[in-house]
């Protein structure tokens, strides 16, 4: 078991007050919270957090803390010394499916006995499994075809003696056609299991995507910048462009500009009742002239065909 | 041995998917006198005259989760969550635009 430095974790002194415990922790909720927060780390960091809290905030656990002394450093391998919280109310005061809280072994072997009600989202000994949440990435092409996953999540398990260690948990899930960024898959029975012969919790898959070297997904829409010369553009072409579902034809209109948006109808993300197209951008490519000829060529043009685009911003 | 493979298939929380009240109450854990707090704040807007005839979407449930998280985590009031769904919502939409090339 690795000690775990609560001041350190709050950003606070040893001997900082109660009020000043408690603002560097909600001010820390706040930044870390799962839900306001992208940082990678920012799930661990809240409940690093909320456990340091639960302790701190209550004299008595922090007084019992305390007792370590302040030599310990985080992450330092540490054992209670045996009685280490003789003389404090919370010993021994009954089991309430310890664990349930998400709390470090630290926490757990310390206070978790007597004490799981942190967290807040614990209330009982009976009760529901907690819902699970995860992320998982997935390629493009796998949303636009639909696909199978493997996934593993690690689940705490609790031991009869109120011990927790976590347990890998591998899912086969299907990943049906038409998926988009941020939508979620629900599970139902596959979260944390219930306490007391409760039903287990939901698992909610939260979808994300790989980035891709040619396409990127706005909502149903894929997009596609498809780089094309100034004679293409001018003239109009028959170009084979990628797709989710493989090359197509595409024509390109004579006269078309840079930054000219076509539709490829149906081939974005598409569920059975919702379309989703690609959009292909023209970028105008413009050929270095290398050659005296190829400069020529470009000096006829100017010569032949005076244009201003600048007309329209008035220079 | 070959190991037998079960694919499970959830349900996609999407705009096309619809539940009643009573589902939101069960999904979410919370009580029908909170999601009308939810839409009296304008969090969720149901579709349907009569409570009974109430139907949310699958996206609507997430907005109910996050907002029963800020309350319980950060103690954020409920003008105060349904100022911060918007402000997410606002601010994961700039971030998606930010990632694009």
């Amino acid at each position: 078991m690795e000690y775990k430095d609560y001041y350190q974790i709050l950003g606070v002194p040893r001997e900082a007050t109660q009020d000043q415990i408690k603002q560097a922790y909600r001010k820390l909720a706040r930044k870390y919270h799962p839900d306001v927060s992208k940082e990678k780390d920012a799930e661990a960091r809240f409940k690093d957090a909320g456990e340091a809290y639960e302790v701190l905030k209550d004299p008595e656990k922090r007084a019992a803390y305390d007792r370590f002394g302040a030599n310990w450093r985080d992450g330092e391998p540490f054992d209670p010394p045996p009685d280490w919280d003789a003389g404090f109310e919370f010993r021994g005061t009954g089991h309430r499916g310890g664990g349930a809280t998400g709390f470090s072994d630290f926490f757990e072997s310390l206070f978790g006995q007597g004490f799981a009600t942190g967290g807040s989202r614990q209330s009982a000994f009976r009760m529901k499994g907690e819902d699970q949440h995860a992320k998982i990435i997935i390629s493009l092409a796998d949303a636009y075809l639909g696909t199978k996953q493997t996934i593993t999540l690690s689940r705490p398990i609790v031991d009869d003696h109120g011990r927790v260690s976590t347990t890998p948990h591998t899912l086969h899930i299907v990943i049906p056609k038409g998926i988009i960024e941020g939508q979620r898959i629900r599970l139902e029975g596959q979260g944390q299991p219930g306490y007391g012969g409760s039903p287990p919790g939901d698992l909610y898959l939260e979808i994300a995507f790989q980035p891709d070297r040619l396409f990127h997904a706005e909502k149903r829409d894929i997009h596609l910048t498809v780089p094309i010369t100034p004679w293409e553009a001018a003239l109009g072409a028959s170009l084979t462009v990628p797709t989710l579902g493989g090359n197509v034809q595409l024509k390109i209109p004579p006269g078309s500009q840079g930054g000219k948006k076509l539709r490829l109808k149906g081939k974005g993300l598409s569920t059975k009742n919702q379309q989703g197209d690609q959009i292909v951008t023209l970028q105008i490519f413009v050929p270095e002239a290398k050659t005296e000829e190829q400069r020529q060529l470009y000096a006829t043009m100017a010569a032949k065909m005076p244009s201003n685009p600048r007309a329209d911003l008035g220079f | 041995m070959t190991e037998q493979r079960t694919y499970i298939q959830g349900i996609v929380l999407n705009e096309e998917t619809l539940c009643t009240l009573a589902d939101i109450c069960r999904l979410c854990g919370v009580s029908t006198e909170t999601v009308y707090n939810m839409i009296d704040e304008g969090i969720i807007s149901p579709q349907g005259a009569e409570p009974e005839q109430w139907c949310f979407t699958f996206v609507e449930i997430k907005r109910v989760q996050t907002a029963v998280r800020l309350q319980q985590d950060l103690r954020v009031n409920l003008p105060g969550c349904a100022l911060a769904l918007d402000l997410l919502e606002e601010l994961e939409e700039l971030r998606r635009r930010m990632q694009r090339p």
